[in-house]
Parts: structure tokens; sequence; C-alpha cells
């Protein structure tokens, strides 16, 4: 199958051919390995609409173009947080192409800036609709066609709260036996509403609930970082692919999600 | 950082050294550099073809029909070559090397024995049309069962890789389904040995996983002649194999190679020449054949899975009075080099050690995994992992440091090994002192003072005066005079053959290797060829012949 | 019949123009379009590296890159280092061993040299992560850590 690629100006443009059935290509990190290999679909639409790049900070609040890339995350101070994360997408090369929108539908083992994202609780406004949805939701709906990510918001944490951790065989560059992310806002020392995403822990990324309902109400201490360990696999399903076994992955769920934990204790 | 040991057998050289412990500079670096060295994909051709196989995705499987009509109309799309299309519609590097009888098609059309082996070929305008007219093509597979473990596969009543072998095993010196080495009494040294120590090792299939991918692109140069850029380690076996697949003289073929972007063995019996030429031949155009990267992980030919049983006899003091190797190769799915591997390999039994009694069967098996070839220490390597590992393992039997047992049981100048060969020129000894100068291991005086120049041969020279032999694993119905060829019937019942195009024959002696006529240049249809002199089928070539006779002698395939 | 776009751009500092056809890569357009050999395939997927390029100053898998994105944009390949005079990255490449079959080359001198731009006095880190979207099978990549510790250090000639 050859692709016929359509550039168009603005997302407007691009979500209504989104919506009819074509695949939007953003940095083509993904979509350019299915037209490699003669699988992409017919159709595809880019944009050149500079909105899409845009990296807006106002107050706690961030919003981030769905095109804006790793590189671009790395390169802002005030995103300095994000930078342990987009450091460990791909490599430097990749950095410069991929995107944040696209990494949300980056299929497994990919995928780990949109674990952050889902531990941060993080909203995506949709091109062409008003408003903002939680992207637990896009996360869940996104192999049904959900429309075309505009830009992703969400508030800078409090120093101390965000943790990410990604586990590779290779470094610096590697894909993902796992990934693991927290926000773990405090009030008067208790963790409240705790936030824990896994990625390559199964589908896509995902939320820990049983590791949420470990840590939720608790101090980070030893003892709370001790029993969210014990029933971190507990509830996610992980597939065995080339990088590691099932099994493998819900053994080691457990170790890593303690080193992050204990990582973001001692601050 | 090179540290040169110039004290260790200083009065067997001139220290005059030129290059070695000098800064140099590689003669094609300046090229790399620059991106100008010309790897085979390097080079422009105006209207470029592009070659795509239709691949089996099952493990093993009979074909029942392939129907490239659909294929044939797609957009972009100039020919589709079946089995049929090709003249000798098999690899024929075994017979060109007399290593073996041609066990594997080009383009399978009666059977697929591993998941990736090509049943047809696309050639269109652009890869993205030969990819979709690939997708094209409508295979009818009857499914057959599988195996993908050597064991299992030597089982009765395992599925049947090849018709060729019984029991999917290849067939040694016409005779044993095995290649054999004997030295001395193993079950002897057993009975009154202090200690046996076992071990089983295995290796799965390893990737050479260069960063070039395998391939070729050929296109009719003047005089009826064609040019082909290959990334082949071995020009002139892709050569004389090309020439064989395609009935044509080797001087109408203009090889090009020398630059290879990483082969690791991986090269060494590439086979996308003969399909890249005869598409130009066909077509009149360059044609390009190249795996892209999930090929070369799938179909590209692995170095071989093996597994080894090692037994050894211990005295208490640490020596090894005996080794005893049951080693299975994995060929996969055709022979292609692993009979070599394992005449190389067995070569190398007991390893560095002068062990009085040693004893190896080693098995060339077929499953249906992707066929294996040579990497990096072909045939060798995996038994060195399992041979050094079990040192290991005997030194903690016996509670020495495992560098003080090597250094008891290496072998010195003057020893006798295990195939009836003087051990010259050794220097294990001086390797384990300074590696354990290196590690910070104290070694015994005795170690301390060995010397592989010292304690060799006298009573370690000797061959046994008795070696225990046996018929096991005797295989009836195989020539013992040549590997081309199974005795009996002839090749012509040792392996499928299309109709058209006519069976791989062993040089017969006096004729010219693999040469044909002028007037064969387009092998639609198998030119009329001048046979020898008609034989019995059952008679045996007389001892010399032309051609490939080299490495059969080395490898010990010929008697002598 | 296959569409055709046409793409104005600068390779290596010179104006060049070029179509390129529907869906193709920049990887295949410099190539077989443009005649630069240089970038190579080696996966199709950007995974390897060894089709590294710099649009606008930047590393990309060309692979990976639709060819007419590069309209207007400046591209610059491994066979533009020389100008004519040999970079200093590919004097020390040669001196340090950094290369056995060549084929990774091309891709690991343009980060390298991209690397440099930007920070012309890395750590040994910062080199390895320079590096880590270039994948060699043939030196163990430790003459290449150090060719390009050469010359970030001074220590390579011009």
């Amino acid at each position: 199958m050859t692709s016929t690629v359509l550039t168009v100006a603005t997302m407007g443009e691009a979500a209504r051919a989104v919506a009819q059935g074509a695949t939007f290509f953003g940095g083509g990190t993904i979509v350019m390995r299915d037209v490699n290999a003669g699988t992409a679909a017919a159709s595809i639409v880019r944009t050149t609409d500079p909105s899409l790049k845009d990296i807006r900070i106002s107050g706690d609040t961030v919003t981030l173009g769905a095109g804006v890339t790793m590189a671009s995350v790395l390169a802002n101070r005030d995103l300095e947080f994000l930078h342990p994360v987009a450091r460990l997408v791909g490599g430097p090369q990749i950095r410069n192409m991929g995107t944040v929108g696209g990494n949300l539908f980056a299929p497994h083992p990919y995928g780990d800036f949109a674990v952050a994202l889902l531990a941060l609780g993080a909203r995506v406004v949709m091109a062409g609709q008003g408003g903002a949805r939680p992207i637990d939701d896009l996360l869940r709906d996104r192999s049904r066609s959900p429309g075309l990510v505009a830009a992703i918001e969400f508030a800078r944490p409090r120093p101390g709260t965000f943790g990410f951790l990604k586990v590779s065989r290779i470094k610096p560059k590697g894909v993902s036996v796992l990934s693991v992310s927290a926000l773990l806002p405090r009030e008067g020392g208790r963790i409240r509403g705790a936030r824990v995403a896994w990625g390559a822990m199964g589908a896509g990324p995902q939320r820990g609930s049983s590791a949420e309902r470990a840590l939720e109400g608790q101090s980070l201490n030893a003892e709370t970082i001790g029993r969210a360990a014990a029933t971190a696999a507990e509830g996610l399903n992980p597939a065995t692919d080339a990088i590691a076994t099932d099994w493998y992955r819900r053994e080691v769920a457990g170790v890593h999600l303690k080193r992050m934990l204990e990582q973001m204790e001692r601050g | 950082m090179i540290e040169f040991r110039k004290e260790f057998f200083a009065d067997e050289r001139d220290d005059d050294l030129n290059e070695i412990g000098k800064p140099t500079r590689r003669q094609d670096i300046l090229g790399h550099v620059t991106g100008r060295s010309p790897f085979f994909d390097d080079h422009q051709f105006d209207g470029l073809l592009h070659l795509r196989c239709v691949r089996s995705p099952h493990h093993h499987a009979r074909i029942r029909r392939v129907d490239t009509s659909q294929a044939e109309k797609m957009p972009g799309v100039v020919r589709v070559l079946t089995g049929k299309d090709v003249p000798t519609n098999l690899n024929t590097l075994l017979s060109l090397l007399d290593f073996g009888i041609d066990d594997e098609p080009i383009l399978s059309d009666k059977k697929v024995a591993y998941r990736g082996e090509p049943v047809a070929a696309v050639i269109a305008a652009t890869e993205a049309q030969a990819r979709a007219a690939v997708k094209a093509v409508r295979v009818d597979w009857e499914v057959l069962p599988h195996v993908l473990d050597v064991e299992e596969a030597i089982k009765p009543g395992a599925p049947k890789v090849l018709d060729i072998y019984p029991n999917n095993k290849f067939i040694y010196h016409g005779k044993y389904d095995h290649q054999k080495l004997r030295f001395g009494d193993v079950e002897a040294a057993f009975a009154s040995a202090d200690h046996i120590v076992e071990g089983r090792y295995q290796m799965s299939p390893i990737e050479q996983a260069p960063i070039e991918t395998c391939g070729a692109i050929a296109a009719p140069e003047q005089n009826d002649r064609y040019v082909c850029y290959t990334s082949t380690q071995a020009l002139f076996f892709s050569l004389g194999t090309a020439a064989k697949v395609l009935q044509t003289p080797s001087s109408k073929l203009h090889f090009v190679g020398g630059t290879v972007g990483g082969g690791f063995g991986g090269k060494v019996d590439s086979i996308h020449e003969p399909l890249a030429i005869l598409g130009a031949m066909l077509t009149g155009r360059p044609v390009k054949y190249a795996w892209d990267r999930e090929e070369e992980m799938q179909v590209g030919a692995p170095r071989g899975a093996e597994r080894w049983y090692i037994k050894d006899a211990v005295n208490r003091d640490g020596r090894i009075t005996a080794r005893k190797f049951i080693g299975y190769f994995d060929s996969g799915a055709y022979t292609r080099l692993s009979s070599y591997a394992i005449i190389k390999g067995v070569g190398h039994l007991p390893g560095p050690y002068t062990i009085p009694n040693v004893y190896a069967d080693v098995y060339c098996v077929y499953t249906n995994r992707t066929p294996a070839t040579a990497m990096r220490g072909f045939g060798i390597t995996g038994v060195d992992f399992a041979i050094e590992t079990h040192m290991d393992k005997v030194a903690e039997t016996v509670g020495l440091n495992p560098i003080e047992l090597r250094i008891l049981n290496s072998y010195r100048d003057g020893d006798m090994k295990a195939h009836r060969r003087e051990a010259k020129n050794c220097a294990l000894v001086e390797c384990c002192q300074v590696v354990a100068e290196k590690a910070g291991i104290t070694l015994s005086a005795e170690a301390r003072a060995a010397t592989s120049l010292t304690g060799g041969g006298g009573e370690r020279a000797r061959i046994p005066n008795y070696t225990a032999t046996d018929q096991n694993g005797r295989v009836e119905g195989f020539d013992t005079g040549s590997y081309a060829r199974k005795s009996g019937s002839g090749p012509a019942a040792a392996t499928a053959q299309p109709s058209t195009a006519q069976p791989a024959r062993a040089p017969q002696p006096g004729s010219q290797p693999a040469s044909r006529p002028a007037s064969a240049s387009r092998p639609e249809q198998a030119p009329p060829r001048a046979d020898p002199p008609a034989k019995p089928p059952e008679s045996r070539p007389a001892a010399s012949r032309s051609g490939a006779m080299r490495f059969s002698s080395l490898s010990g395939f010929r008697r002598r | 019949m296959m569409a055709k776009t046409p793409v104005n751009f600068t390779l290596n500092g010179n104006d060049r123009a070029a179509f390129a056809e529907d869906g193709q890569n920049l990887l295949e357009f410099l190539r077989r379009g443009v005649g630069d050999m240089s970038p190579k395939y080696g996966c199709g997927q950007g995974t390897c590296g060894a089709c590294t390029v710099l649009v606008d100053g930047e590393t990309h898998l060309s692979c990976l890159v639709l060819a007419e994105t590069v309209d207007g944009k400046e591209v610059r390949t491994a066979s533009g280092l020389s100008s004519p005079a040999l970079d200093p990255l590919q004097t020390a490449f040669m001196e340090h061993f950094a290369a056995q079959c060549g084929y990774c080359t091309p891709g690991m001198l343009v980060s390298a040299r991209a690397l440099l731009d930007r920070n012309p006095r890395p750590s040994r880190e910062e080199v390895i992560e320079a590096i880590s979207g270039n994948l060699c099978r043939c030196t163990g990549y430790e003459p290449i850590i150090q060719a390009i510790l050469a010359v970030a250090e001074g220590r390579a000639r011009a």
C-alpha cells in the first residue's frame, strides 16, 4: 500500500481529515515505520499549524501543543521536572522528532512520556472541540479513533511529589521492560490523591490502582513503600514480548516501584 | 593499550616487527569517514527494479498452490518468479565445494521447512509496489507438524524436515549419522576414575545483526554479461553458486564486492545474487534484491544453536583422564555449511588440553528453524563455551583454582592430540599465568614454573595402543566417495526437482566444473546439455577430479 | 502514476531541487533521488541510526523523515563534512580506529558533529548519550568515544 500525504495549514482542517479516516502524522517516528513497511493507511494528513509547537506556562498550569518535541521539553527550564522522562524517550534523533502528542498513541512497549502525563493527571484538548478531557479517557479510547489531540495541559507538581523510573536492558537508549511514574501530593505529611501509572505493563499506559490504594493516606516511609511494592503487580496484565516475559515483568514491578518511591522519599 | 609480553618465546622470533605495535591506518578508512566507501547499494541505476520474496508464515508446510495472478496485475509489477523460472532451483554451494548434497531450493515449490522460506519473488518498479504485490500472492498451505529442538528432532516419529536424510541427521563419510572422534578408551577410564564430572551446555541461535542487511544489485552489462554488486563476504562462493544456479558460465558474470557493512560470518553463503541476476536476465533491467531489517533477523542465517553433553573422568589431583562429548548442532531446515562446521568443531576437541582418552559423537541435526551459517569462530565458539564452563566445574569438584586446573591439564609442545596430530606452538600455559597475574591470583610453585615448552612429548606423544571404535549410527545408501551424490538411485531421487530444470550433479572426472556453453544465457528453457558418458548410478568416480578438491580434502571428507 | 512533490532545499550548503514520490522517506530521497549515498539503510524503523542526517542543524533519522517536509530546509549529511579539508572528527576517527566496516560511520559522524557544535567540551557521559541513537556492531563503541573526546579535548589535528 502506498500512502498519500496531505499537508494542511490548520489543526481544524487536520481534525476534519482525521475524522474522515486519515492517519495523523506528527513527528513521523511511528507513522513512517508503517509507511516504510507498506502497512500505513492510504491517507495521511499533517499540518504546519504553528500552534502545535507552543509551550505555554501560566502560573502553575502547563500547556503543551501536541507537536512539542521531546527535545523542546528538554530545552525548557520550566519543565525541568519532566527532563528525566523526556531524556529517556528514544535516542537523541528520536527526541528531535518525536512529539508529546504522538507518544500518547505509541504502541507497546513505547509511550513512556504518556505514562508520566497519566501520573500527572493531565487533560487533553481535542482539536475542533471545546474543553479538555482526562488523559485516562483518551488512553482508554485511543485505538477507537478518538480524534486529534491539539494540546495537553497539566499542573506543575510541587517539588518532591513527582517521580518517574524507566527500566531498560540497554542504557541510555533502550526499550522499556517497564516504566513507572507517580504523583504523590501531600497534605500534612500524608499522601492525598495518589496517582501511579505504569508503562509496558499491559496494552498501554495504565493506572496502578493497587499501588495507589497502598499509598493513599499514608506517609511516604519505608513501611508504606514496602506495602505498595508487595501488591504492585496486582491488577496488571503484562505481555510477553522480545524484551521480557509477563512473568518477569510481574516479578520486578514491585522492585522498581520501591526504587522509584525511595528516590522520591530521599528527595 | 596494548601490552607486549616479549619475554615469552623470545628466542623463537626476531623482534624486528615493522607493523605490529606501530600506529597505522586502515586502507579503507578514508572512504568510511567521507561516506565514499562503496557498499553494494551505493550505486545508481536508471530504471532500477526491486525484488521482494513471498515467504512462508509456517515453520513447516506443503505447498498446494501458489497463485500469482493477482500480483502480476498490480501497479508497477514487471515480473513474478516461482521455482520453475530458476534454471537450477537449488542452492548449489554444497555441490560446488563437494561438502554435501544440495538440498535447498532457491524458490521452494513443493514444501517449506522454516518460517520465512521464499516461495515466489515479485519484481516491481518500487519497493513499496513490490511489498504490496507480495501481499497479493495467494498460497495454499498444508500446515505440517514442526520440530524446533535438536533432541526432539532425532526421536523416532519426529517430523521429517528433509527427505534426503533419515531421522533428521546429516550423513558423514557416507557411513554414519554423526561425526565420530575416537582416541583411547573413555569407558575404561570412567570405570577407574576418582571423580566423574558431567555437564549439559547449550546456546541459542545468535543473529549476526550487521548494520548493513544482505543484498545484491544485478544489471545487464555489455556483451551479454551481467554485473552484480553484492554484500557477500565470499565472492567466489557467490560467483560459483550463481553460475551453477543460473546454468551460466562464470565468465558471463562480473561480481563486484569487497565492501561489506558487517558480516561476521552471516554473509559467507549469501544467496541473493542468483535471484537478482535472474531478475536482470528476465527483465533486461537492473534488479535489487535486499533484505529489510525484519528479514535480516528472521530469514538471515544465524549462528546455529548447539547443545553439548560433556562427561569427564578426573583424578583426585585434577588431571582429566577421559572426556566424552555428545554434541548437537542445530542446522535448521537445510544443511548449508553446518556439516562443515562440525568437522571444524570436532578437530578442536577436547580443547587445548592433553587428555589421554577422548570420545565424541557430534550430530548435524535438521529442525524447522532458520538454516544456520557461520559466525565468528564458526563451529568452535559454542563448544569452547561448553568446554571452559566444564573446566570450571571440574576445578570446583577437585577443589583446585580454575587457572591451576587448566595449567595442569594444558597441552604442551610434543603432545599427541586426539585427532593424531602433534601439538606445536602451544601457549595456553603462558596465557593462564598472565591471566593469574592480572587477576591477582597467586599460583602454586609448579603452576608458576610450568611452560608450554617443557613437560610435553615422551609418554604424552604416543597414540594409545588401543582405541575403542564402534559402528553406532551406521547408515546405508550413501556414497562415500562424494558428498554431492547419494548412491543407488542417484541425485534425482535424493532431491525434489522442478520439472524444467536440470538436477545438480557432482563434477564427473575430466569434465569442467559447472560451466555451460555460451548459448545458455536465456534460461527460460533449460538448454540441451552434453551429458558425460552414461555410467551406472552405483559406480564411483575415480579418485582424482577437477574443481572443488581443495576444501573437501582439508575437511577430511575425502579419504586420503 | 506516482504523484511527485517538488522539494527545494540545501544539501551540504548547495541549493538542490528534486521530486519526492508519495510517502518517500528522506533516506531514499537523498540516496536515489539526489545521489548522496552517505546516509545508509540499516532498519527503516528508526532504531539503528545509520541514516542520521542534520535537518536545520538537528539530528534526524532520515528513514523516518517524510522527504517533502525538508522543502525550504537545510540538510547536512556525512559527505558534507569534508569541505574539502577533512573535519577534525574524520581525522580523529581514522587515527583511533573508530570505523571497521564503515557502515555506521556516516551516521556516527553526523551525531558527533551535532554534539560538538552544541557542546564543544562534552563529558564522556555526554558523548555516550549523543551517540546512543547510533548502533555499531564492529568497534564496541570505545574507539568512537575516544575519537570524539580527542577532538573535544583539542587533541586531534584540525
